[in-house]
C-alpha cells in the first residue's frame, strides 16, 4: 500500500516540544533544587492499592495484572486481594521501622470496601493519591470525556468522603491518558500527577484549564517493571534502586537535590519470599544521612516554594 | 521499480568467516570499537503508516513518549558525559527532526565532535509503502538538515525504527552515503551490492543493543554491562586474526536511566583500559576498511 502524500507533511516540525504541554528544559541547566533538612536525595514510595473486580473491563483497555482465564478467574482475583489483606500490610510495617511516609495510589473502592485499610495509612502519616475507581477505571484515547470526567470526579469524591481530604495527586492506570486526562485533573482541583516518565523532577504541565505539575514516576524503577515483566529477583530489584540512589546522589553533589521514585504493587513485593530483601534495601538507604524518604505532596511543596 | 519480492535480497556474496584476508586497525588494535547514541524524536500524535502503528496505545500513548522524552531532557546529557569522560565519540542515529525540535541535543553532540547519520525524519515515521520520491525526499532532507545544523554531510544511514523499502540501499549509495547500519550479517565490515557508487555495511548491532539488553532480554542493567564486556573480549581476542568492529548501540532513555547509567560505565572503563580497542566512529572504521579492501567485496 502506497502512503498518501501528506504522510510527509510535518506539521509540528519547529522549535520545542510537539504540543503545549510543557517547554523543553534540560535537568542540568536548572537551578538546583535542596530539599527539606539537607537531604540530596529523597526516595518517593508508591504503593499502588488496587482493587480488581473479577469482571474485568476492556474498554479502553484491560488494566496490567487484571483477570485472565474464562469466568471465574479465582486465582487472579484471589492473588491479588492478597495484596490488600497481606501485603499492604508487611510494606507499611517495612516502611514504619524506618520511620518512611509514603503516597499511597488507592483505588477509591478500596476506601469504601476497606475503611480500615484507609485508617491504618492515614493514621500511619501516609499521603492517599487517587488512582481511579477500581482496576476498571481505565484511561485512554477513546473514552467519552464526560465518561472520563466522572471517573475522575468519582474517585476524589469517593476519597475525599472516606478520609475526610481530597486527594492532591492523581495516578492514572498503567500511567494511560487521553488527550483530555491533564485538563480535566487540573479542572478537578488536583495539585499534581504521576503519569509522565520524562523527567526526574516536578515540572509544569500546562491544560486548557490551566497548569498541573507533573511528579514523575518512573515506571522502570518499578516493582511491576523490574520483578514482574522482566523477571529479576527481588535481591536484583534491590541491587538496581542501590545503584539508582548511589548514582543520583553522586549527580545532586553538583547539580542539586535528585528524587528517586520506588513504585510498588503489594501482591508483588509484598510476598513473604522478597519482603525481607525490600526491608534490608530500605534499611539501608534510611540509615544514609544524605538520604530521606518523602510522600509526593511533599515532594511537590518544596518544590514549587522554590519556583 | 518490480513489486516482486525476492527470497534472496541479493545483498551481498557468501564469504565463510574462515580463512578471510586479514584486516589490520590502526595501531595493531584488533577491535574496532563504536559507539552509536540514538538521538531521537518520537511524535505525540503521528500521521498514520498502515503498516506499522506508531505507538502500542492509542495517542496519547504516555508512557511511550514520555519515555523517550527523557532522553532529550534528562539522559542524554547523563550518557554523553560518560562517554565523554571515557574517550569514546559518537556516531549519531539522528531523527533529523531533533535539529528543529531540541537543538540543544545536537549541537552537544557536534560540540563533542561526533559523527552525524541519519535515522529518518523522525522514529514514527516508517519508510514501508513510501514511493520512490518519498524516498528520496526524506534522503534530501536528511541531508540538508544535518548540513544547516551542524555542517556535517551524512555519510551513513540507519532506517528509521529499522523499516526500509528494498530500493532504500540503492538510493543511499546514489546519493553518495558511504554506510548502512541496517544488516547485521557480519562482524566486519562487507560492501553491499548497489546499482551505483559503493556503500558499506558497517556493523550495527540488535543482539548487543540496549533496546534488546533489557527489553528483548530482559536483562539487569548489570547483566547488561557484563554481555557487552564478553562481546568485546571474544571480538578483540579474533580480531588478531583479522580485525573486527563492536558497535555499542545506544538510547539514552535506556541507558541514561539512574539505576543503568552506574553499571554502563563499567564497560567504557573495561574497553578503553584493555589495549586491543579502535575506539573510533563509524566514519573512520569504513574509511580504513575500505584503503585496504580496495572497495571489493
Amino acid at each position: 500500500m502506497s502512503l498518501d502524500l501528506s504522510y510527509l507533511d510535518y506539521p509540528k516540525r519547529g522549535r520545542g516540544m510537539d504540543h503545549d504541554y510543557y517547554p523543553y528544559s534540560s535537568l542540568f541547566d536548572r537551578k538546583p533544587v535542596q530539599w527539606p533538612d539537607g537531604k540530596k536525595l529523597l526516595i518517593w514510595p508508591v504503593i499502588s492499592l488496587e482493587y480488581f473486580p473479577m469482571t474485568p473491563n476492556d474498554d479502553p483497555f484491560r488494566a496490567p495484572g487484571h483477570m485472565q482465564t474464562a469466568y471465574p478467574d479465582y486465582r487472579h482475583y484471589t492473588a491479588r486481594e492478597y495484596g490488600t489483606r497481606i501485603g499492604i500490610y508487611r510494606l507499611l510495617g517495612a516502611f514504619e521501622k524506618v520511620g518512611a511516609k509514603v503516597s499511597v495510589a488507592t483505588n477509591s473502592v478500596i476506601a469504601e470496601r476497606y475503611p480500615q485499610l484507609v485508617e491504618d495509612i492515614i493514621s500511619g502519616g501516609h499521603e492517599i493519591i487517587a488512582h481511579s475507581t477500581n482496576m476498571n477505571g481505565t484511561i485512554a484515547s477513546g473514552l467519552a470525556e464526560a465518561e472520563e470526567k466522572a471517573l475522575i470526579e468519582g474517585s476524589l469524591t469517593a476519597l475525599e468522603k472516606a478520609t475526610g481530604t481530597r486527594p492532591r495527586g492523581w495516578l492514572s492506570i498503567a500511567r494511560s491518558q487521553s488527550f483530555n486526562t491533564a485538563k480535566l485533573l487540573a479542572e478537578a482541583g488536583v495539585d499534581y500527577m504521576c503519569d509522565w516518565a520524562n523527567d526526574e523532577l516536578p515540572y509544569a504541565f500546562q491544560t486548557d484549564a490551566g497548569a498541573i505539575t507533573n511528579v514523575p514516576l518512573n515506571h522502570e524503577l518499578s516493582d511491576r517493571q523490574i520483578v514482574n515483566v522482566q523477571q529479576q529477583s527481588v535481591d536484583s530489584y534491590a541491587q538496581q534502586m542501590t545503584d539508582a540512589a548511589d548514582w543520583l546522589l553522586a549527580e545532586a553533589e553538583q547539580y542539586g537535590g535528585r528524587m528517586l521514585p520506588m513504585h510498588l504493587t503489594p501482591y508483588i513485593m509484598g510476598l513473604p519470599y522478597r519482603i525481607s530483601s525490600f526491608e534490608k534495601l530500605i534499611a539501608g538507604l534510611a540509615e544514609r544521612n544524605d538520604i530521606g524518604f518523602a510522600r509526593g505532596d511533599a515532594i511537590l511543596d518544596s518544590w514549587k516554594a522554590q519556583r | 521499480m518490480s513489486d516482486v519480492q525476492k527470497s534472496d535480497p541479493g545483498l551481498y556474496d557468501y564469504a565463510p568467516y574462515r580463512g578471510r584476508p586479514k584486516i589490520k586497525w590502526p595501531d595493531g588494535k584488533t577491535c574496532a570499537v563504536w559507539v552509536a547514541p540514538n538521538l531521537e524524536f518520537y511524535e505525540l500524535d503521528p500521521a498514520v503508516n498502515p503498516h506499522r502503528k506508531s505507538w502500542p496505545k492509542p495517542h496519547p500513548d504516555v508512557v511511550g513518549y514520555s519515555h523517550r522524552d527523557h532522553a532529550n531532557r534528562v539522559s542524554h546529557w547523563r550518557m554523553a558525559e560518560m562517554m565523554t569522560k571515557h574517550g569514546f565519540p559518537g556516531s549519531v542515529s539522528l531523527s533529523v527532526a531533533l535539529c528543529d525540535h531540541i537543538p540543544e541535543v545536537v549541537e552537544d553532540a557536534k560540540q563533542r565532535g561526533w559523527e552525524f547519520f541519519s535515522h529518518g525524519i523522525y522514529n514514527t515515521r516508517y519508510s514501508y509503502g513510501m514511493d520512490e520520491a518519498q524516498e528520496r525526499a526524506i534522503i534530501e532532507d536528511s541531508i540538508a538538515t544535518v548540513e544547516r545544523a551542524t555542517g556535517q554531510r551524512i555519510r551513513g544511514w540507519l532506517a528509521p525504527a529499522l523499516t526500509h523499502t528494498p530500493r532504500t540501499l540503492d538510493l543511499l549509495a546514489e546519493y553518495g552515503m558511504d554506510y548502512t547500519c541496517d544488516l547485521y550479517h557480519d562482524d566486519q565490515p562487507t560492501d553491499v551490492k548497489v546499482k551505483s557508487g559503493q556503500l558499506t555495511a558497517i556493523p550495527y548491532s540488535l543482539e548487543v543493543n540496549d533496546h534488546y539488553g533489557f527489553f528483548i532480554y530482559n536483562m539487569s542493567p548489570r547483566e547488561y554491562a557484563d554481555t557487552l564486556i564478553r562481546q568485546y573480549n571474544r571480538l578483540a581476542e579474533e580480531g588478531a586474526q583479522s580485525g573486527t568492529v563492536m558497535c555499542i548501540p545506544l538510547h539514552s532513555y535506556l541507558i541514561g536511566q539512574p539505576h543503568r547509567i552506574g553499571p554502563f560505565e563499567a564497560v567504557l572503563e573495561h574497553i578503553a583500559a584493555d589495549g586491543r580497542a579502535w575506539i573510533t566512529k563509524a566514519g573512520d572504521i569504513v574509511d580504513a576498511f575500505r584503503k585496504q579492501t580496495g572497495g571489493a567485496s
